[in-house]
């Protein structure tokens, strides 16, 4: 079976035309998304002179990391045609068994393995749901957000859970890579808070598992077709599952990192945050029909919201008008193409 | 030909990234005016908008102070903390903050501090750790006090006095009715006993039956003290639909815009709560104070412009003063407010 069964070197060329065509689509989605980005940065520099101060920005990457390392499991997760919309609570949940966990005197390393085991449960729950019992996530997960929530608050009531080890907070709080100049003004290391370098070294990881493993092109075709995946034997219902374990973990993970922020955790925690996060995907190109997404896609989005709400609230604009913003954001995106299409500006491409 | 579109587009991109980048470094903040900036729960609450006018009207004042008035469109602890680190991107002077959570707030309060921003809260209260200062509109005994005097006043300290309260089981109802009963000592009440204490537990129809009873059971009752925004209201119906007005006075804490009908009706007499143009005003002239470098320590004076002086008690925690009384004069005005 190993050695002589060399495949034909045709069918190696036929499955690479498919990936090159979709690539073609991806990269106008990203193009729209960069000069989305450079024109965010070039308008937020000319109208405020705080914008490009590289701790500013920094300090900006805090309030949205959480959230980008929660928006890569779900992208993959509406890449295969399913949504987790129980994210928020799971960080509720899991922010609170940090809480009890820091009580009983666990450490930084105990705390994040905490929320991230607390998380995998869940999303094993989820995944359960999802496959064996082969019900729709959507369903499942509207149930398991007021599950998740409700048992947050009642076992916390109005209370808040504040004590927390100073390492842990530590994390949360400051710059986990510091400042460094090296003496020529452009060229310096910037301070990283850990939640950001966490999701940059995410991205890479699921750039990586998506565009260049065989499980990232399952995934693609699952989305694509579960049906014909199945048929071509994928292992569609365990990589589902797996998918809503890894959307678990990583929520689990989130909710350890704003904790360590907030220093702080209710049972309100991150509520509403789902749709933030579906936000990120679907503007990143991901498309909720599924088949269809890039992870620097994604990863694009994450900073152009980011940066969008970090610029508008420099300028004092109300927090109304920035979720206007952002709503014509998306369906401008998302139209973009479209209206292309319709007006034949891509075909022949 | 789709080659060079592309390549055209990363090069204009990397040109924008490029020509961003030494602004990078050479950004510092502009000189100007001291700013404020004033973060309330959440916009579009005509509570914080009166607060907001009010910091504006002390500003004015003072001179040389911008008023930043802003609020994230949740009311939520995180996103609360990004319109602060904006704020604080923004290297404002001072920031007064009503708080979504305590204690998740001090992280960022403590991150203001370190980049030498001055940080108090007013209304909601940040725990002390993340703030210097905060202001609390009220003290416990000047709120039982004032409603005591409101009533005497009205009923000329003559008649028997009963208590509407919400739930039997809250703290702070509870303890403002301790203060009542400790201003009730004083010798000018001698006529006018309190005869009963019925709760209504915040809810609309039971305090509306708990009036109606107060008045069967009570028929010399003259005065009624409720030290809740809905049993005043339902008190007051109470009076007004059982053709009780000008027998029977209600007072308490209560909102102008619930209470103009029965005011205007004649069924409450006056009722008090603080304001909020006050309160914003006030919190602004003790910023100011603090950004003057003045001293904040337990027992130091900080001034509140035309509304005097407030000492600093422990944990910083200063009272602004009386609730502010609303009566026929101004409760129409006021009503439009909150």
């Amino acid at each position: 079976m190993n050695a002589p069964m060399q495949p034909p070197e045709s069918r190696y060329a036929v499955l690479d035309a498919a990936p090159r065509r979709a690539r073609d689509i991806l990269l106008r989605w990203e193009v729209i998304l960069v000069i989305l980005l450079v024109a965010t940065i070039v308008v937020n520099t000319i109208v405020s002179p705080y914008f490009l101060d590289v701790f500013n920005l920094a300090d900006a990457t805090f309030n949205f990391s959480e959230k980008a390392i929660i928006a890569l499991g779900m992208a993959l997760l509406i890449l295969v045609r399913q949504i987790d919309l129980s994210v928020a609570a799971i960080v509720a949940l899991a922010a609170m068994g940090i809480g009890y966990a820091a009580e009983a005197g666990f450490g930084p390393a105990g705390l994040f393995a905490t929320g991230i085991g607390i998380g995998i449960l869940c999303g094993v729950f989820n995944g359960f749901l999802v496959t064996y019992a082969g019900l729709p996530s959507i369903v499942v997960t509207i149930g398991t957000m007021s599950l998740f929530r409700g048992i947050t608050q009642v076992i916390l009531g109005d209370q808040a859970k504040t004590k927390y080890p100073a390492e842990f907070l530590e994390l949360g709080q400051s710059y986990f890579i510091k400042m460094k100049e090296s003496g020529v003004s452009w060229l310096f290391i910037p301070p990283i808070p850990l939640s950001f370098l966490i999701f940059l070294v995410l991205t890479a990881i699921f750039g990586i598992v998506l565009h260049k493993t065989a499980t990232g092109r399952k995934l693609f075709a699952i989305g694509s077709n579960p049906v014909a995946a199945r048929f071509s034997g994928i292992a569609v219902d365990r990589l589902t599952f797996l998918l809503f374990v890894v959307s678990g973990m990583l929520c689990g993970l989130a909710a350890a990192l704003l904790t360590a922020r907030l220093g702080s955790m209710r049972s309100n925690i991150a509520i509403g945050w789902e749709l933030d996060i579906v936000t990120m995907v679907i503007l990143g190109g991901v498309s909720i029909a599924g088949g269809v997404g890039s992870i620097l896609g994604v990863f694009l989005a994450v900073l152009t919201l980011g940066l969008v709400t970090f610029g508008m609230s420099l300028n004092n604009i109300p927090g109304q008008v920035v979720s206007v913003y952002i709503g014509l954001l998306l369906i401008a995106v998302i139209a973009i193409p479209r209206i292309a299409d319709k007006l034949g500006l891509r075909t022949g491409r | 030909m789709k080659t060079t579109r592309r390549t055209v587009l990363q090069l204009a991109g990397a040109a924008g990234a490029a020509l961003a980048m030494p602004t990078i470094i050479t950004t510092r903040a502009r000189a100007a005016d001291k700013r404020i900036a004033m973060i309330v729960k959440n916009l579009g609450n005509s509570y914080f908008d009166a607060c907001a006018n009010g910091a504006k009207e002390a500003a004015k004042e003072l001179g040389g102070i911008e008023i930043i008035y802003t609020a994230s469109a949740k009311p939520t602890a995180e996103e609360q903390i990004a319109v602060i680190d904006a704020q604080i991107a923004q290297k404002v002077d001072g920031i007064i903050v009503s708080a979504n959570d305590a204690d998740a707030l001090v992280p960022v309060g403590k991150k203001a501090a370190e980049r030498g921003i001055k940080v108090m809260s007013f209304d909601s209260a940040i725990a002390p750790a993340g703030r210097i200062v905060h202001l609390s509109a009220s003290s416990t005994p000047l709120i039982g006090a004032k409603q005591v005097q409101m009533i005497a006043k009205t009923l000329g300290g003559k008649g028997e006095v009963a208590i509407l309260s919400a739930a039997s089981t809250m703290t702070n109802q509870n303890s403002w009715i301790e203060a009542m009963k400790e201003e009730w000592k004083k010798p000018e009440y001698k006529d006018m006993p309190l005869v009963a204490t019925v709760y209504g537990d915040d809810q609309d129809d039971k305090s509306y039956r708990e009036m109606q009873g107060l008045v069967k059971a009570y028929p010399n009752l003259k005065g009624v003290i409720s030290p809740t925004t809905i049993g005043i209201r339902s008190g007051a119906k109470a009076i007004v639909d059982g053709g009780l007005t000008g027998k029977v006075f209600i007072t308490g804490l209560g909102l102008p815009s619930e209470m103009k009908d029965y005011v205007l009706a004649g069924a409450c007499d006056t009722f008090a709560i603080w304001n909020p143009v006050e309160y914003g005003y006030s919190s602004t002239m003790i910023m100011a104070d603090i950004l003057a470098g003045k001293d904040t320590a337990e027992g130091s004076k900080l001034s509140m412009g035309k509304k005097g002086e407030t000492t600093v008690g422990k944990d910083g925690e200063a009272v602004m003063g009386e609730p502010f009384e609303f009566n026929k004069t101004n409760v129409e005005e006021f009503a439009k407010v909150f």
